[in-house]
């Protein structure tokens, strides 16, 4: 009846001043038509705010009161500093983004057989250029209109069929010098029969209030095993906004884990499609947030298909003032008879005014079902505190101890021993600096 | 597999036309003109011969009513809805008196429905006479009899149509009426202030436990009727009282909509048990006609120790908007949510409950069972709030959902938002269908398909079945019973 016209923040009007210059030449082909799509999505929808269901806990029009510039080439200076920073995991090769440029010469490009990487840019232009923004969902959502109309850096993985490939890739994000904004892409084409493991790291300097936005789109295809950690360890005053996007073929395994313990506000948004039948899909994650952190994991899980199985499990631990908020959602079409769907959400509230809002859904077709959802809030059990105090613990120790095991549940379900040392060791390093 | 075929055929053959009650009473009535204008609401008002305050407060309603929207976010899908197509009110002509002179043919209906309304039929029809069940039965929109007053009276216990405690007791009707739902709480509740026709009012003084069940039987019988019935139920410090509330529709094509309020208000130590079973006419079996059922129902746990268990059996209209939920106000309360809902043929059901917590100490425990068959839509939908200073607040919620047949969805939708750390919420939700092996273990013991199915979902809504008052527990497994008739073989 009544027409609300949004006024839009000042925010929303740089931001759409933007989009209408990265737009305004006109691009022919696919991508050119993506990114006025995009743009148009932008134009018509701002930022989401409350009052869109899927954004109700994460108010961004609230939470994104500027919009940084976005960031330039990195000097030399930018670049030696974060080559110093970035985190390193133990023998996996490395590609290094600075400010979201790649740098090629810090990064390892050649891969070895079976697995070939290219900047986005370049694959624009090429054979895999057709992947790019395929995953998206139907209605853009405000983050990946943006990452979508400023489509340029990034990487395309190609892994080839059959191709086994045992080491991890690490792409990690560094962010450094004054407040910007990034967009960055990866497209990952892993092929049928393939295996490979893709860690991405995003990380940058505490008080600055930078805007990482990331977009991943992950082709898991027949008999393939994809096996995706990203781990966010932004500043504290930044703004990360991620949207992941994945499609797993017959026959196919995947894992994603996602580890947050930075930025001050995050969200993640996850897509999964099942498009082939007898294939296993596991997500999992850890947030750990103190202060005033504010952390989202949105997920939208979806049973196309018969006989799939997925499994999500997702831990948080809030400290001090800090929000956090998952909402999942597992979608069986009519016809995905036999689907097994298991989800789960447990938080653990350490600070007297920390928040955690829950919404696990379950819109469900077809008769001939598993599926299942949980969701726990709670404090830290008293009786197992005093069981470890009785025992000469001290109180922190003994706290530690707990969360430890609390966020252990999850991190044990990664595969790789090394990986899954590495996490548990940064979940370490957290618990010490909240309790230093 | 014939486990799964005999499943399929069981919601093939359920055919919705064996709706029981389905009959229409042909007596006068009045009706107030066509559509919905000040002058309906006025027109309303006057019928009731109600004071001016009251008057006012309607159309204050009307007026707000008008600047609001009808909301969409439930998982419903409905033609949209003329509300100038509908009548607003319709009352019996002849105003009965005393029991005699109550108009043969209602008396006929409710026999029919198996409702006994005079004492003498009340006090054979239950097994123990020492606990007679008291009858405010609401035929279409006025209260036609009253039983059981005077025993009440005598407690100081109130129990009377809200017009005539608009009447007679105004000081509490004003002090509660819309306390709980505020006037533009939201689009239907506002409609329902607005026009509300009748309705049940029960004040349970000081320390009082209600000597019986209390009991109202609604039901819709006006083509085109719109109903709108207001209840209001008010436990004073230390009272108790459980009121059940039934109801069953004759059938017929139009929709029919209905947008009910029902405030409940229990003070300090206070306890108030509000049970429904609710089997309106669902549609036939081409998912044509059926009740339009949107019923704001809130209970307000005011007082410090107090306590709200709301339980519900679902079985009929074709759409089904309906959130009982309890604000948790006074330190210590408690609420409670107990639901079935059956949905099967073309029906819709969102449904589900909101525990508010806002005193310290407070808890809430939330069971909802959902069975969908044919090609229904089942949705739960509820919200658990802890809010800052909550603290110590509890809250358990378990939701299940059985489909039966590939053509019925069953959806949950849960907001758990926990805003103090000493909070502890836990919610758990499934779906399946009934397990093969279940089955199997069932046939092979000599039990046939359909008693194998009867069994599995009666042990499947037990924990519910158990919360419902004895009297009414038994009409209630008839219901699912009858819900799920013919289903099998």
């Amino acid at each position: 009846m009544n027409v609300v016209t949004q006024i839009r923040t000042a925010a929303e009007q740089a931001l759409g001043i933007a989009v209408e210059q990265r737009t305004a030449a006109a691009e022919a082909g696919r991508i050119g038509e993506l990114r006025r799509a995009a743009a148009t999505a932008f134009a018509a929808n701002g930022l989401p705010h409350r009052r869109v269901e899927e954004w109700k806990y994460t108010d961004l029009r609230a939470l994104q009161r500027e919009a940084a510039p976005l960031a330039g080439t990195p000097d030399a200076a930018a670049v030696a500093a974060a080559s110093a920073d970035v985190m390193s995991i133990e023998g996996a090769p490395r590609i290094l983004f600075v400010n979201g440029t790649l740098v090629g010469s810090a990064s390892d490009l050649a891969l070895g057989a079976g697995i070939t990487v290219e900047p986005l840019d370049a694959a624009l232009r090429g054979p895999l250029a057709d992947r790019v923004g395929a995953l998206a969902p139907q209605r853009y959502d405000g983050p990946l209109a943006l990452n979508t109309v400023f489509l340029g850096s990034g990487l395309v993985v190609r892994v080839a069929a059959g191709a086994k490939i045992e080491t991890p890739l690490h792409i990690a994000n560094v962010f450094t010098g004054a407040a910007a904004s990034t967009y960055g892409r990866v497209v990952l084409v892993v092929e049928e029969g393939a295996e490979v493991t893709l860690v991405e790291s995003f990380q940058g300097p505490d008080g600055v209030a930078y805007q990482t936005n990331s977009a991943l789109e992950l082709f898991v295809g027949d008999e393939a095993h994809a096996d995706y950690i990203r781990v966010q360890e932004e500043g504290d005053a930044a703004l990360h906004l991620a949207t992941l996007m994945t499609e797993i073929g017959r026959n196919a395994q995947l894992h994603t884990f996602s580890f947050t313990s930075g930025a001050k506000a995050s969200r993640i948004s996850l897509y999964g499609r099942f498009g082939g039948q007898h294939s296993q899909a596991g997500l999992n994650g850890v947030n750990l947030l103190k202060n005033k952190q504010h952390a989202d994991v949105t997920l939208l899980l979806d049973h196309a298909v018969p006989h799939c199985e997925s499994r999500e499990l997702f831990k948080s631990v809030l400290a001090d003032e800090s929000h956090g908020v998952f909402q999942g959602k597992i979608v069986v079409h009519p016809d995905a008879q036999k689907t097994d769907g298991r989800m789960m959400s447990r938080a653990l509230l350490l600070g007297e005014t920390a928040e955690m809002d829950n919404k696990p859904e379950l819109e469900i077709f077809a008769d001939d079902v598993q599926c299942g959802h949980g969701a726990t809030v709670g404090d830290l059990d008293e009786t197992l505190l005093f069981y470890l105090k009785a025992r000469g613990i001290p109180q922190k120790e003994a706290e530690a101890l707990l969360v430890q095991a609390f966020v252990g549940e999850a991190l044990e379900l990664l595969e790789n021993e090394t990986l899954r040392e590495f996490l548990i060791a940064r979940a370490a390093a957290w618990l010490v600096r909240r309790a230093g | 597999m014939p486990a799964v075929q005999e499943t399929v055929d069981q919601v093939r053959s359920l055919d919705v036309d064996q709706y029981k009650y389905g009959f229409v009473t042909d007596i006068e009535s009045e009706k107030a003109p066509k559509g919905l204008s000040e002058d309906t609401v006025r027109y309303i008002s006057a019928k009731k011969n109600e004071p001016e305050w009251m008057l006012e407060w309607r159309l204050d309603a009307y007026r707000r009513w008008l600047t609001m929207e009808e909301p969409t976010w439930a998982r419903v899908s409905y033609p949209k809805i003329d509300f100038q197509d509908y009548y607003y009110y319709a009352q019996p002509k002849k105003r009965p008196q005393s029991l005699d002179e109550i108009d043969p043919e209602i008396l006929a209906t409710y026999d029919k429905l198996g409702i006994p309304l005079r004492e003498r039929e009340a006090l054979l029809g239950i097994e123990n006479p020492s606990r007679p069940i008291a009858v405010d039965a609401v035929f279409d929109s006025v209260s036609v009899a009253t039983t059981f007053k005077a025993e009440l009276a005598k407690q100081g216990v109130i129990f009377c149509s809200i017009s005539e405690a608009i009447r007679e007791h105004p000081e509490l009707v004003k002090q509660y009426l819309g306390s709980v739902v505020p006037v533009s709480d939201n689009f239907y509740a506002t409609l329902n202030t607005a026009v509300f026709s009748d309705g049940s009012f029960v004040y349970i003084p000081k320390g009082v436990r209600c000597p019986m069940e209390l009991s109202t039987y609604f039901r819709i019988n006006e083509r085109n009727t719109g109903q709108f019935e207001r209840t209001l139920i008010i436990a004073d410090e230390g009272a108790y009282v459980s009121y059940l509330e039934g109801c069953t529709a004759p059938q017929r094509d139009e929709n029919q909509l209905h947008a009910a309020v029902v405030e409940l208000v229990a003070l300090k130590d206070a306890e108030i048990k509000y049970s429904t079973v609710q089997n309106w006419y669902p549609g036939d079996k081409d998912g044509k006609g059926g009740i339009y059922n949107f019923v704001t129902k809130r209970g307000d746990c005011r007082g410090d120790n107090s306590k709200i268990s709301w339980t519900q059996v679902e079985t009929g209209s074709a759409i089904t908007w309906k959130y009982p939920s309890c604000i948790l106000r006074g330190d210590n309360s408690q609420g409670e949510f107990y639901s079935i809902a059956i949905s099967n043929g073309f029906q819709q059901v969102d449904s589900g409950t909101k525990m508010i917590h806002l005193g310290k100490n407070t808890s809430s425990r939330i069971i909802s069972k959902g069975i969908a068959a044919g090609r229904s839509e089942n949705t739960y939908r509820g919200q658990v709030t802890a809010h800052r200073r909550a603290t110590n607040s509890r809250n358990f919620t378990n939701c299940d959902s059985l489909l039966i047949g590939d053509k019925c969805g069953a959806h949950t939708v849960p907001y758990i938002e926990a805003k103090n750390s000493s909070a502890v919420f836990e919610h758990e939700a499934t779906t399946s269908k009934i397990s093969e092996d279940q089955l199997f273990y069932c046939l092979q013991r000599g039990l046939s398909p359909e008693e194998a199915v009867a069994l599995i979902v009666n042990g499947f809504v037990k924990d519910v079945l158990q919360q419902l008052p004895m009297e009414f527990a038994v009409e209630a497994q008839k219901l699912i019973s009858v819900s799920l008739e013919g289903s099998v073989g």
